[in-house]
């Protein structure tokens, strides 16, 4: 052991910095939005839809007005502003007005002392359904009659396709998408619903401020959309809504979209009298977006030695009831459908359809990781038709910098895609084990179900790659403020959404390398004090915060310097490069870029799989990983294996059943995810070459091993069985051919 | 809601008389879910958690006898070999120093994984109520999903097994490799005769018994008695087939 007293690390930008978050998460004493409280505080319950698909023809609360406790029962009628809202398009009642589109909508809301009597009196509203047909089918909903008459999608620059139910119909035609080639492999692949499933539930307090405006202390993941969406519904000025992030108990992109927001706000409003709210696990999982399911049909022609020459891709997403982020979706899995491969000539259709199922969103990966899990399927089967070695294939047709994507832009930062794939590569992998072995070590784990009959070992690949910072033209920016103290200390402001990411990390790095100063503290997060960050998504806020931080920081020191000396208070306005929107018709960008940049990924991962009774167990995952800069190497290392387990969790298990639009598996006794057991050892390469654009060189990290995971792990099980394993979560049932 | 905590037997037994509508509650892995999720409202409850004579198991004249309050960590160092195994595969730590074998009967679940392994040793169910005493063949107590015979008015005691195992062992499948409800599982007992039990393949636990000389067609005879179902947690086919390849392994375990 060393003598020496450790030296005292400033925690500059690319230093290893334990999260401050880390300790009290783990003993239990981070306080979460759950954990909220306030003196006089009541408890709201929201009462939600039974059905996937109903008229409402009565509402009867007269009963729920009279049970113990109640200060409040309201509807829609109660509703102060606008009756819509959602973060592209206003489609969705805050309450369901006449008609319910998804089970679990919400319908009315009781605020009262206690929450059980919130929920008592919440059964004793009488809601009169008159139950629709459901459209529970994607490929068949644009036929059936329009669930929003009124094409709340249609209008906004986006391709006007005529059918009913739809959110969004993109085309993009890239070369000569007729070309013919030597070789062709088609397949269609599936991808199920998966669930953020975030550990904390949706929840928040909402305090009136006696003005007629109230605070709203919410995990969430943008404050300032937050604000912009709850103000017009209650009929307020935006100044008047003021959001502060309270702790966030994971987030991965459903937390985008409002929960408790609007509702919570109305009842305070409405009792004048703060009101939380906290959602039970069963309705968390109602009450959030999800990964959109999709099928993908995927054709790719090639020549006879391997390169590709056309590829040609349909892509159907189902989008639930409501657009919420799916136009969006609906272009990324458009953009990265030929996957991180210099390709010619291409035929791409997305279409995200309304059906009455659940609403789709967010997620992360969001539509890279259902194409990545078709055209990584599409790679391998092509190179066993050309026996091929498949990563020799990969790295024939690896995009690089310089190289045009399908949309007709030219990828100008950086993008190593040979190196991760021969990095990746690279890596040993792990000797097989002698048997016999703990029965934890096999599949089927503490089951006990083999000693090592059945079990096959495979070693698979994947590549993947997706875009950093929000695309299409957005105007997407971060805003930083920095009070620089007489006595040389600093208070930042940045509405950046820790959600677990390590944000808050990354802007006191930053905030201290410039300032080049230890005596840096972070302000809470709250669109009361200082301008939007934009969200805490697209793998961008990263990037984001620190070009908004390093700014103000600069610009601090320079009003400082031209003062000489004394307190400055400054705040900045950071954006990334401007990208501009698809063509409607064609789908080519209309500018320079549509999107921002990209980063890449590839894993290789190695499975065993009892293939009698259809069990697998994930031995190890090796990747390497294009991050452009480390930040906080630490950090970057538990997004990839984090983002890791997520993705093969969607391989795996993941899955929110429905029946005709109900959810049957709403709880964590049904809804599975990967315990320790099912998540192997993770090496991981941070490839660093920075990126031109942003500060520092900085890329997003968060997303792209989510990406690639759901291929690398069905590669792996291919391998194992045999099978073409053409959907996930892949069942026991598809492993033994039932 | 009150909370009614006896300190022995007796006392418990008195007050599950005088108040029938009070549910019991040992480890409250199944009882607090039902809480939490809103799906159960009962007017009492009955702490049983302060009665030793509901704890620990003991041995006489050649049978064991666990007490309902047995939880699955001491579950799993009985010389109950295929209980031992399916202990190990209920829940994760916590769960297993809460969760006890009285509770899985009271439970009744076709999925309840204490239940095979005791079929497969003849257990025999004990309970009590003021009214005096009763013992049961466990697959009589059991009569349907989430069912048993258990009146208003009684409490579980203890089950009692065969002391001598044989050669046992059992298995359990499910999508994950740990915390899971069983998609389907088997325990196997081998001791002059082959007696198998299943779980989640039918509305209550199997029990199969064949001679030694069966042990060829055995795996095939097991998948036929079962009656399981499709839903979200797997489907018949596969619960059917599943059941072979694990009657198989079992046998092959136990006759090596
Ligand atoms: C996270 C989690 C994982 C789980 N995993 C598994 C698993 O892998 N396998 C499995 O089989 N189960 C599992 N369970 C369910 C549960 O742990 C078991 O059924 C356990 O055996 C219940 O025991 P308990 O003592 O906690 O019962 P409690 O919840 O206290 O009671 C269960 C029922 O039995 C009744 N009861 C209890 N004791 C008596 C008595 N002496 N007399 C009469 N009635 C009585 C109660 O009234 C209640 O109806 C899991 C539960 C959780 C929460």
């Amino acid at each position: 052991m060393s003598t020496t007293a450790p030296k005292l690390e400033l925690g500059r930008v690319g230093e290893i910095v334990p999260r401050a978050d880390g300790i009290p998460k783990v003993t239990g004493e981070f306080a979460y939005s759950s954990d909220l409280n306030a003196a006089g505080m009541l408890w709201g319950h929201t009462l939600r839809s039974p059905h996937s698909h109903a008229r409402i023809t009565g509402i009867d609360l007269s009963a729920a007005l009279a049970a113990p406790g109640v200060h409040a029962v309201l509807t829609h009628e109660d509703v102060p502003g606008e009756k819509l809202y959602g973060l592209e398009f206003q489609d969705q009642p805050v309450l369901a007005v006449d008609r319910v589109r998804y089970y679990g909508e919400p319908v009315a809301l009781v605020a009262a002392e206690h929450p059980e009597q919130a929920r008592r009196a919440a059964e004793l509203i009488r809601v009169d359904y008159e139950p629709l047909a459901p459209i529970a089918d994607a490929e068949t909903a644009t036929e059936q009659e329009p669930l929003h008459p009124d094409r709340p999608t249609m209008g906004h620059g986006y391709r006007d396709d005529p059918r009913p139910n739809i959110v969004r119909s993109l085309v993009i035609r890239h070369g000569d998408p007729d070309v013919e080639a030597d070789v062709s492999v088609s397949g269609v692949y599936e991808v199920g619903i998966q669930d953020q499933a975030f550990l904390g539930p949706e929840s928040g307090l909402c305090v009136p401020d006696g003005e007629g405006g109230v605070d709203v202390y919410v995990a969430t993941q943008w404050l300032h959309v937050d604000r912009d969406q709850v103000a017009p519904c209650l009929g307020l000025k935006p100044e008047q809504v003021r959001i502060h992030l309270a702790g966030v108990g994971g987030a991965f992109g459903g937390r985008e979209d409002l929960s408790m927001q609007i509702h919570g706000s109305m009842l305070a409003l409405h009792t004048n009298r703060p009101v939380k709210i906290v959602y039970n696990r069963e309705e968390s999982f109602v009450g959030h977006i999800h990964r959109h399911p999709a099928k993908i049909w995927m054709e790719h022609r090639a020549t006879r030695d391997g390169k590709l020459v056309n590829v040609r891709v349909r892509i159907l997403l189902d989008g639930g009831a409501y657009a919420s982020s799916s136009t969006a979706v609906t272009s990324n899995a458009a953009s990265f459908a030929c996957g991180p491969y210099q390709v010619d000539n291409a035929l791409i259709e997305s279409l995200c359809v309304y059906t009455n199922n659940p609403p789709c969103g967010a997620m992360r990966g969001f539509g890279a990781v259902q194409v990545c899990f078709a055209h990584e399927a599409q790679m391998d089967k092509l190179a066993a038709a050309l026996d091929i070695d498949p990563i020799e294939l990969r790295l024939l047709n690896a995009l690089q910098s310089g190289d045009t994507m399908p949309t007709g832009q030219t990828i100008a930062g950086t993008l190593p895609v040979a190196e991760v794939i021969r990095r990746a590569a690279a890596l040993p992998v792990p000797e097989q084990e002698e048997l016999p072995r703990d029965p934890l070590r096999l599949p089927g784990g503490s089951g006990n179900t083999t000693r090592g009959e059945g079990v096959k070992r495979g070693v698979g690949f994947a590549v993947g790659f997706k875009n950093i910072g929000y695309s299409e033209g957005f105007d997407d920016y971060t805003a930083a403020r920095v009070r620089l103290d007489a006595d040389g200390s600093a208070e930042i402001h940045c509405a950046a959404a820790e959600v677990g990411q390590g944000v808050a990390g990354v802007i006191l790095q930053v905030a201290r390398t410039e300032l080049g100063t230890e005596d840096v503290t972070l302000a809470p997060h709250t669109t009361a004090t200082v301008g939007s960050a934009g969200s805490a998504s697209a793998s961008r806020m990263t990037w984001m915060a620190s070009g908004a931080v390093r700014d103000a920081c600069r610009a601090a020191l320079e009003e400082r310097d031209r003062n000489g000396g004394g307190a400055v208070d400054v705040e900045r306005i950071y954006r990334h490069p401007r990208t501009s929107p698809l063509d409607p018709e064609t789908g080519q960008t209309t500018g320079e870029r549509s999107h921002v940049a990209y980063a890449c990924a590839a894993m290789r991962v190695v499975a065993e799989v009892d293939v009698e009774l259809g069990l697998t167990r994930i031995v190890w995952i090796g990747t390497a990983q294009d991050v452009g800069k480390a930040v906080n190497p630490q950090a970057v290392t538990g997004q990839i294996e984090g983002g890791a387990a997520q993705g093969l969790g969607l391989a795996l298990m993941e899955e929110i059943q429905t029946r005709d639009g109900l959810i049957t598996n709403a709880s964590f006794t049904d809804y599975l995810i990967p315990t320790t057991l099912d998540m192997p050892p993770v090496v991981s390469e941070l490839v660093e070459h920075p990126d031109p654009d942003a500060p520092y060189g900085v890329k997003g990290v968060g997303e792209p091993p989510t990406v690639v995971s759901t291929a690398a792990v069905v590669s792996a099980l291919r391998v194992a069985t045999g099978r073409e394993l053409t959907r996930v979560p892949v069942r026991p049932d598809d492993i033994v051919g039932l | 809601m009150d909370v009614l905590t006896p300190r022995t037997l007796d006392e418990a037994l008195r007050l599950k008389s005088e108040r029938p509508d009070a549910l019991p509650i040992q480890g409250g892995t199944d009882v607090m879910v039902e809480l939490n999720f809103d799906r159960a409202r009962p007017p009492a409850l009955l702490n049983l958690n302060e009665l030793a004579e509901l704890r620990g198991w003991s041995e006489e004249n050649g049978r064991i006898r666990l007490a309902a309050g047995l939880t699955y960590a001491e579950a799993m160092q009985t010389p109950l070999p295929a209980l031992a195994e399916a202990s190990r595969t209920v829940g994760g730590p916590q769960i297993r120093n809460r969760g006890t074998i009285g509770g899985n009967l009271g439970t009744s679940s076709p999925a309840g994984d204490a239940l095979p392994p005791l079929l497969v040793c003849g257990a025999q169910v004990r309970m009590a109520s003021v009214r005096g005493e009763r013992t049961l063949p466990l697959a009589e107590f059991v009569t349907g999903v989430k069912r048993n015979v258990l009146a208003d008015d009684e409490l579980i005691l203890a089950v009692d097994v065969d002391a001598e195992p044989g050669r046992q062992t059992f298995l359990k499948v499910g999508p994950r490799n740990a915390m899971v409800i069983s998609v389907v599982s088997l325990a196997l007992r081998v001791d002059g005769e082959l007696t198998a039990s299943f779980g989640s393949a039918g509305p209550v636990p199997g029990l199969v018994s064949a001679p030694l000389e069966d042990a060829e067609s055995f795996p095939v005879q097991v998948a036929a008695a079962a009656a399981p179902i499709d839903d979200v947690r797997g489907t018949a086919a596969y619960r059917r087939h599943a059941l072979r390849v694990l009657t198989k392994r079992a046998l092959e375990r136990c006759l090596a």
